[in-house]
C-alpha cells in the first residue's frame, strides 16, 4: 500500500462522518431555507420568501435583540474579565495561579441548563437577592429580576468572564515581563506602560475571547429562555418557536442561516486579530 | 491598590460561585423551598432523586451517550490526526478545515441540520442520533488537540520502532498511542464533560429517551424546587469532578 493511500485510510473515518452528518446536513439546511411551506406540504426550490420575513417586525425585532444582548455581555465580560485575570496572573503567587484559575472556572463546566437555573435560585421573587433586599429593608416589595433582559445578561456575563478570563489569563501570562520593566526603566507610568505595551500585545487574546463569546452567546437558546422568559425573544427562541409549534422548518433554516450570517460577519471583523490557534 | 486588587478578585469569585454555591446548599434544604433562610440540613432529595426512576433512567442515558461519543470522537480524531501528520497528503490544509469547520458553528444549527437530515431520512430520533451529534461537535476537540500532540520526539520514536521492524499496527499500537496516553485522556474527559452538559442537540435529537439536561430542563416549569437542586449538583458535581480529574493527569504529565 503507498505511503498516500495510507493517509487517506486514515483521515477517511473522520472524513466521512464530517460530510455525512455536518456538511450533508448543513446543505440540506440550505435547500429547506429556499423552500417554501403551502399549508403542511413542502414545495423546494428556489424561494426566497423566508428571508424576506426578516422583514416582520416580530423576527427583526428577534435579531436586534440578539446584537443588543451579544454586544452588552461582550463587553461587560471583557470589563470584568480583564482586571481578574491580571490579578490571578501578577498578584496571586506562581504556585496558587493554577488552583485560583480552576476555582475561577468552576461554575463554567455546568451545563447551560443548570447554571441558568441557579441564577433563578439567586435572581427571583423569593431568591437570595431579592430576600437581602427586604432584610436591609432596601426595598418594601420584592423586586422582578428574573424574566428581564437584566436576568439574561447576567446569566451570560457570568459564564462568559469565565471564558474571557481564561484566555486573557493565557495571553498575559505569554507576555516576557521585561517589557514591563523595560518601560519602566524609560520612564513610563504604570498607565502608560499598560495602554502602549501590556494592552496592544494582548489584544489578540481579547479579541479571541470576545468573538468566542459572541459566537456562543448570540446563538445560545437556553439562558434567555430560562431567564429572559418570553417577554421579548431572541433569534434563537424564535427559531426554536419555529420547530415546536409551527413545524415551520423552512423557515427555522433561514434563521439559522442568518444567525450563521451575523457570526460571519463577526469573524470578518475580528479577523485581523483573531488568534484562534493559539489560545 | 493592592487592597483593592484583593477586594475585586473576592467580589469576582463571590459573583462567579454563587450561584453554583445557592444550587448545592439549597440542595440539602430541609424544606419545599430552595431559597434563604436555609432550615437545617436533609438528604431527602437526593433520596428523591437517587429514587426517581426517570431522572435515573436519564442519568444512565447520558453516562451511555458521553462514553460512547468520546470513545468515537477519539478515535476518529486519532487516527485523522496520525493521518495527517504522518502522511503528506494533497490538499491537507482543506481537510484540517474541514474537520475543524463543526466548532465554530453554534450546537443550535448542528442540531437543526441533524435533525432535518434525519426526518428527510425517515429516520426514528434516538439517544444514537443525539450521540451522532455529540461526535460532529466533539471531533474537532480530539482532532486539534491529537494533532498538536503529534510532536517531532515520537516520530522519531516511531521511525526507529519501523527500521526494528515493526509493522504498522505495531507502530501506533506500542509506540504512538502510550507516547499519547496524555492527550488522549485530556481530549476523552473534555469531550465526555462537554456531551455530559450539552442541552440543545439531545433536546432536539432525543424523543422518548433523554438524557439528564433534557430531563432537568421537562422539569423546570414546575419551578424552584429542591429536588431539581440536588439533580442539579449532581451534574455539576460530576462534570468538576471530571474536570478536576483531567488537571491532575495534566499536572501529572507537566511534572514528569
Amino acid at each position: 500500500m503507498s505511503d498516500r493511500a495510507r493517509g487517506w485510510g486514515l483521515v477517511a473515518p473522520a472524513l466521512l462522518w464530517t460530510t455525512a452528518f455536518f456538511v450533508v446536513p448543513f446543505a440540506v439546511m440550505a435547500a429547506m431555507s429556499l423552500a417554501r411551506l403551502d399549508g403542511r406540504e413542502l414545495i423546494w426550490g428556489v424561494h426566497w420568501d423566508n428571508y424576506a420575513q426578516l422583514a416582520q417586525p416580530h423576527i427583526a425585532r428577534a435579531v436586534v435583540v440578539s446584537l443588543e444582548i451579544t454586544l452588552t455581555v461582550t463587553v461587560i465580560s471583557v470589563l470584568l474579565a480583564y482586571p481578574l485575570a491580571a490579578i490571578i496572573a501578577f498578584r496571586v503567587p506562581e504556585r496558587w495561579q493554577r488552583l485560583a484559575l480552576l476555582l475561577a472556572l468552576l461554575p463554567f463546566w455546568t451545563s447551560y441548563v443548570v447554571r441558568s437555573y441557579s441564577w433563578l435560585l439567586v435572581l427571583s421573587r423569593q431568591g437570595i437577592v431579592n430576600q437581602a433586599l427586604l432584610g436591609l429593608g432596601i426595598v418594601q416589595e420584592p423586586v422582578t429580576l428574573a424574566n428581564t433582559r437584566l436576568a439574561t445578561v447576567t446569566g451570560f456575563v457570568h459564564f462568559f468572564t469565565m471564558l474571557l478570563t481564561l484566555t486573557i489569563y493565557a495571553s498575559l501570562r505569554q507576555l516576557p515581563p521585561n517589557y514591563a520593566r523595560a518601560a519602566a526603566d524609560l520612564g513610563a507610568s504604570r498607565l502608560r506602560t499598560f495602554v502602549h505595551v501590556i494592552l496592544p500585545l494582548t489584544l489578540p487574546g481579547i479579541v479571541t475571547g470576545a468573538f468566542l463569546t459572541f459566537v456562543l452567546c448570540i446563538g445560545d437558546y437556553v439562558t434567555p429562555q430560562i431567564l429572559g422568559g418570553n417577554n421579548e425573544l431572541t433569534l434563537p427562541q424564535v427559531i426554536m418557536v419555529q420547530l415546536g409549534r409551527r413545524a415551520d422548518f423552512p423557515l427555522a433554516s433561514a434563521l439559522a442561516l442568518v444567525l450563521m450570517g451575523l457570526v460571519a460577519l463577526a469573524y470578518l471583523l475580528s479577523s485581523r486579530w483573531l488568534r484562534i490557534d493559539r489560545v | 491598590m493592592r487592597a483593592l486588587s484583593w477586594l475585586y478578585l473576592a467580589l469576582l469569585y463571590a459573583f462567579i460561585l454563587l450561584p453554583v454555591g445557592a444550587l448545592v446548599l439549597f440542595s440539602f434544604q430541609d424544606g419545599r423551598l430552595p431559597v434563604p433562610p436555609f432550615q437545617g440540613f436533609s438528604l431527602r432529595w437526593y433520596a428523591d432523586v437517587l429514587g426517581d426512576r426517570r431522572l435515573m433512567a436519564a442519568l444512565g442515558h447520558s453516562v451511555a451517550v458521553a462514553a460512547g461519543s468520546s470513545l468515537v470522537a477519539c478515535a476518529l480524531g486519532f487516527l485523522a490526526a496520525y493521518g495527517l501528520a504522518r502522511h503528506a497528503l494533497p490538499g491537507s490544509a482543506l481537510i484540517r478545515a474541514v474537520l475543524i469547520a463543526p466548532i465554530a458553528v453554534s450546537t443550535l444549527i448542528v442540531g437543526l441540520g441533524l435533525l432535518l437530515l434525519v426526518n428527510r431520512l425517515g429516520l426514528p430520533l434516538s439517544l444514537w442520533t443525539a450521540g451522532i451529534g455529540h461526535v460532529v461537535i466533539n471531533l474537532p476537540l480530539c482532532f486539534a488537540i491529537l494533532y498538536a500532540a503529534m510532536g517531532d520526539q515520537q516520530r522519531s520514536a516511531e521511525r526507529a520502532a519501523r527500521d526494528l521492524g515493526a509493522s504498522e499496527a505495531q507502530v501506533i499500537g506500542l509506540v504512538t498511542l502510550p507516547m499519547l496516553a496524555a492527550p488522549l485522556a485530556a481530549a476523552f474527559f473534555l469531550s465526555a464533560t462537554l456531551s455530559w452538559d450539552e442541552f440543545i442537540i439531545a433536546f432536539l435529537l432525543t424523543r422518548f429517551e433523554v438524557t439528564l439536561p433534557v430531563e432537568i430542563w421537562s422539569l423546570l416549569r414546575s419551578g424552584l424546587s429542591p429536588r431539581l437542586n440536588a439533580a442539579g449538583s449532581l451534574v455539576f458535581l460530576v462534570s468538576v469532578a471530571v474536570v478536576v480529574l483531567l488537571e491532575i493527569l495534566v499536572l501529572a504529565r507537566r511534572r514528569r
